[in-house]
């Protein structure tokens, strides 16, 4: 048998229910794979060996019960430390939230737990989710275990190094405008962002909230489809998620892409994208097409304009999503302080990095008198031009396949200096959010310096299965 | 740079989201801002006449629940990351004159 | 000072009468330990989401119907940024751009005859604060969540007011309207109803409107009034002495009659309203709109003129009926059970007005059936028990909502009409008291009076006091 920690979530929940590893087992595995490598990938902000090793042991009675069937029972997992864990610290890898215990847990954590699941701990991030890096987390910066001297891209940069390094068997991260999706490609894993209102929301500290969707990281894409099937669901403590059915991902996974309309935006190939990254990329629509899907190149139109769109939507909206920290109810407050106000802008301005004050400025311009209708109305109206130009392309195509950065992962401290450059790196992935699209990185080669690059695969609101054959195809195939 | 933001428009921005900035993160924000605001001026290049906002990707409406009372009392929970409690009550500096 | 004009808009707040908070299922009761009625919704905390109350919808369009507005049919929430700590997200739900109501108008008429349409302009759903009481031993303030997402309306009229008579014949027609819907119980005192009153001065004949102030913290009429007068003449005051009046928030006192500009360098008032991405849009089906309009009672002006007509009743008892919803069905239930109409009012305005004003209590604390009344009315009207063993048994009614005739049952209340046994008794009773026979056969009427009493202690009160003296005086 192969080590625990190589193994992917499905093989270990399969050997778990055979009864030939122990829950307790597999958990002692991975924390002593967090303690050989963590402290130089610093994948996670909490680790709870204690909470792990105590949900282990009942997660492996209940199973000897027969009261747990789902395929991951007892299979640990790591969490981004943006989704509230009850009793477990969530910090947001912000220091304004340095000691907030939640007394609530997320919806989609207590899906996992419904489903067995051991939590091992809260995974690094960029600060509130605001970066493609991992570099703006309060708790320091997390490294990609392809090179430690390379970024593994953000903002789930902990929950997809974690897998990458085997620190956990799959993680939850969250995907905004990429978070998911990029991180996943720079370390060489699988990820997802479901279609918007497909995982609840509920418990998920809000960065952009029309825009935030909660997904998995794996090894491989059967994982995904059988992570995402254990969090998805409807919700009713949240408003935006969607009434639809539970649906089994799992059953989408067969080899079979021959009905497959692939469209390839043209638009994705111009300046900017690495011809390393460009090149692995169409070989992976080579692959499919050699499969059987079609494959055709065509014009989306519209991609330039989804930065400015996404970066004055999501900043209005986290301007006012990040009021509530104010050192009142939880969290940091500052020391000194003369009277409210006062006590207010220390606590937050000492509370906040410089990238999330960066935003909340921003967006609290935006959206200021006499600049609404020309900034954010605007934004929403071209969120609404941007999804009808999807609407187009999926009325020709099943899936849409591009890259997913324009680059590898760059090394440490080289992206942070220039905002624009910076959100630039986010130009093919964020426009699937702002039109609420499901969008799936692979692996699908590695960069002459031996970096992961990954393909993007995305596909029409709800059409996860048609994303997951595709996917799984191209897996078998490659 | 189109948008050349002032630095009284940094202070009104301070003031609406309570941030106060170092001398040095002002001047940043300022280039920063501005620069920002000059790519998002970006979108005015795009004809928006008639196109309805869109907040929502697809149209989900009418989510409501019943009017059944389900909280239970739970206000140690609730205090328990408070900086400071009395009396099971939030302390906050004093806002009457 | 006689030739400027007041000119007067009103917002008014209304909490509504849910069970549960606007977006969590909350109770809304009054006067629990602080912070008890919270949750992590209520409170601001990372993570939680706020999920509509049907109810809070169904009240909002009823209340509009009901004010003649046109009903928006796709509506949305907005937040309303700004930083204070009663407001645990630092934004309040509200709505701004689409709000549920629009364009109506109340008919209003003065004590002293004017008639008028106040215009609405707008209402709108939204979330309450929470309290703030100050602590002097810390020299800081408390906060306290349990209203913090209690659900409100405000109503925000036109500038169609001209004197603080209109103000209060339009919070009268608002709480009537309201408190019939069964919406609200609309107490001014008791903060369930709060206005704030923007209000400009201008020359008689001027058709530009001055610059207006607004004022908050008017918690009764009369400080209302007090406060457009005191306001009326500082506005006129500034004006006459050169200076200009400036747009602001200012708090009324009203032990000092006086208000305080509520203003602060730290208070932009720039909300940086924007639609709430949280929640999602309402679209108001036809079907829910003809449903509530269905529910639509019957209000106070439709229920005068036909009590008038239909059970003749003084104006008196219609008014005081009337003024309540829940007296009004209750006197119409009492009279639907075969009780005549002014005996029920009768009860209702005499002893039930007495014993609400003794327990301090409100026409909705009411808690004897319209069943009990009607069938102790019939025991008064059948002789079956007198006056006051009737009023010994409505004050056990009101208290527990006993059943009359069970009641007189099991107490032997019943009256004694077996004359035989009353005779005997009387006969007793002269023969024990001869001074007093005396007495009334010497012309003191009034000793007969004392003889009465005595037959009616000896009886235990079950006989009826007409039929005492008619006996004793053929007896005398």
């Amino acid at each position: 048998m192969s080590k625990i920690t190589q193994m992917d979530a499905l093989t270990l929940g399969k050997a778990i229910a055979a009864g030939e590893v122990k829950v307790t087992e597999a958990t002692e595995e991975y924390l002593k794979s967090i303690k050989e490598s963590d402290e130089k990938y610093n994948c996670y902000v909490t680790v709870d060996e204690e909470g792990a090793m105590k949900s282990a042991s009942d997660v492996q009675a209940r199973i000897e019960k027969g009261e747990l069937k789902s395929p991951l029972a007892g299979v640990p997992v790591a969490i981004k430390d943006n989704m509230c864990t009850e009793g477990l610290l969530t910090t947001c890898s912000s220091k304004i939230l340095y000691n907030f215990v939640p007394t609530y847990e997320s919806t989609a954590v207590s899906k996992l737990r419904d489903a067995g699941a051991v939590i091992l701990g809260k995974t690094n991030m960029d600060e509130f989710a605001m970066g493609s890096t991992t570099e703006t987390s309060y708790f320091g910066p997390t490294k990609n275990p392809a090179n430690p001297e390379h970024v593994p891209g953000g903002s789930s940069g902990g929950s997809a190094a974690a897998v990458a390094a085997g620190e956990c068997a799959y993680a939850l991260g969250s995907d905004t405008g990429g978070s998911i999706r990029q991180p996943a490609s720079y370390c060489g894993v699988v990820g997802i962002k479901p279609t918007y209102g497909t995982v609840s929301r509920y418990g998920l500290i809000a960065y952009g909230s029309s825009l935030d969707q909660i997904g998995p990281l794996t090894r491989n894409v059967s994982d995904a489809a059988a992570v995402l099937t254990a969090i998805a669901g409807h919700d009713e403590k949240d408003s935006t998620s969607v009434n639809a059915k539970a649906k089994d991902y799992t059953k989408a996974l067969t080899k079979d892409v021959k009905d497959i309309k692939i469209g390839i935006p043209r638009d994705y190939f111009g300046e900017g994208l690495d011809p390393e990254v460009a090149s692995k990329v169409r070989a992976a629509a080579d692959v499919l097409k050699n499969a059987g899907a079609s494959v055709e190149e065509f014009d989306l139109s519209l991609v330039n304009y989804a930065i400015p769109a996404y970066y004055t939507i999501a900043a209005a909206e986290a301007s006012s999503n990040l009021e509530r920290f104010d050192g009142i109810k939880y969290g940091y407050r500052t020391e000194d302080y003369e009277g409210l106000h006062n006590m207010y802008k220390k606590s937050r301005s000492e509370g906040f990095g410089a990238e999330v004050k960066r935003r909340i400025m921003l967006g609290s311009f935006v959206l200021s008198s006499g600049y609404y209708d020309a900034y954010y109305l605007k934004a929403l109206k071209v969120k609404a031009l941007i999804k009808k130009a999807f609407d187009e392309a999926f009325a020709k195509y099943d899936i849409i396949l591009g890259p997913v950065a324009p680059t590898p992962a760059p090394k440490l401290g080289e992206s942070l200096s220039d905002p624009i450059k910076m959100y630039l790196g986010d130009i093919y992935t964020i426009s699937v959010n702002l039109a609420g699209l499901p969008g799936i990185s692979l692996p699908c080669g590695t960069s002459a310096e031996g970096l992961p690059i990954g393909v993007q695969l995305l596909a029409d609101c709800f059409e996860e299965e048609k994303l997951f054959r595709t996917a799984y195809t191209y897996e078998q195939c490659k | 740079m189109a948008n050349i933001i002032s630095d009284e428009t940094i202070e009104y921005v301070g003031i609406l989201a309570k941030l106060e900035l170092s001398e040095e993160e002002k001047e940043a924000a300022k280039s920063d801002m501005g620069r920002m605001l000059d790519y998002i001026d970006m979108l005015g290049e795009l004809d928006t006449e008639n196109v309805e906002p869109m907040s929502h990707a697809f149209p989900v409406q009418n989510v409501f629940r019943e009017d059944a009372v389900t909280g239970t009392d739970m206000r140690d929970l609730i205090l328990k990351n408070a900086p400071e409690e009395k009396d099971g009550m939030f302390v906050v500096p004093k806002t009457f004159e | 000072m006689s030739d400027y004009e007041t000119v007067i808009g009103l917002e008014v707040h209304v909490e509504l009468a849910t069970k549960t908070k606007i977006f969590c299922g909350c109770s809304t009761e009054f006067g629990g330990e602080p912070n008890t009625h919270t949750c992590p919704v209520c409170t601001g905390m990372p993570g939680s989401l706020p999920v509509l109350n049907k109810q809070v919808l169904e009240y909002a369009i009823a209340v509009g119907l009901a004010t003649n507005c046109d009903i928006t049919r796709y509506c949305k929430f907005d937040r309303k940024n700004y930083f204070y700590p009663d407001n645990p997200q630092n934004y309040q739900i509200s709505q701004l751009y689409l709000p549920i109501c629009r364009n109506g108008h109340v008919d209003i008429k003065t004590e002293s005859g004017t008639e008028k349409a106040v215009r609405i302009h707008e209402i709108h759903m939204e979330e309450d604060a929470g309290k703030l009481i100050h602590d002097d031993w810390l020299d800081a303030s408390l906060v306290d969540y349990n209203r913090s997402g209690v659900p409100l309306i405000e109503i925000v009229s036109e500038p169609d007011m001209r004197s603080a008579e209109e103000v209060i014949a339009y919070l009268e027609k608002l709480r009537m309207t309201i408190s019939y819907l069964g919406a609200s119980d609309c107490k001014l005192q008791e903060g369930s109803m709060r206005a704030d009153v923007n209000l400009s001065v201008r020359k008689v004949g001027d058709t530009e409107f001055g610059t207006r102030t607004e004022m908050k913290n008017l918690n009764s009429f009369k400080a209302i009034a007090r406060a457009i007068a005191g306001e009326t003449e500082r506005q006129i005051d500034l004006i006459e002495s050169g200076e200009k009046v400036i747009q602001e928030t200012r708090r009324w006192d009203d032990d000092k009659e006086m208000s305080y500009a509520m203003r602060s360098k730290e208070d932009a008032q720039d909300y940086r309203y924007f639609p709430d991405p949280d929640l999602v849009p309402i679209s108001v089906s036809e079907e829910l709109l003809n449903e509530i309009k269905s529910r639509e009672p019957e209000f106070r002006e439709a229920k005068i003129v036909r009590y008038a007509e239909e059970f003749g009743l003084p104006e008196k008892d219609i008014l005081l009926i009337t003024e309540n919803k829940h007296l009004a069905d209750i006197f119409e239930e009492t009279v639907s059970k075969g009780a005549p109409a002014k005996k029920v009012s009768n009860w209702l305005m005499v002893e039930t007005m007495r014993l609400l004003k003794e327990n301090n209590l409100d026409p909705e604390d009411i808690r004897f059936s319209p069943e009990n009344l009607a069938s102790l009315i019939e025991l008064t009207e059948k002789k079956t028990v007198n006056s006051t063993v009737a009023k010994e048994i409505f004050e056990e009614m009101f208290k527990s909502d006993c059943d009359p005739v069970k009641y007189v049952e099991e107490h032997g209340l019943a009256m004694q009409n077996d004359e035989g046994a009353l005779r005997e008794t009387i006969a007793k009773v002269i023969a024990d008291n001869p001074q007093s026979v005396d007495d009334y056969h010497n012309g003191k009427e009034k000793a007969i009076g004392f003889l009465v009493g005595q037959t009616m202690k000896a009886m235990q009160g079950k006989c009826d006091p007409g039929s005492v003296n008619r006996i004793l005086k053929e007896l005398l």
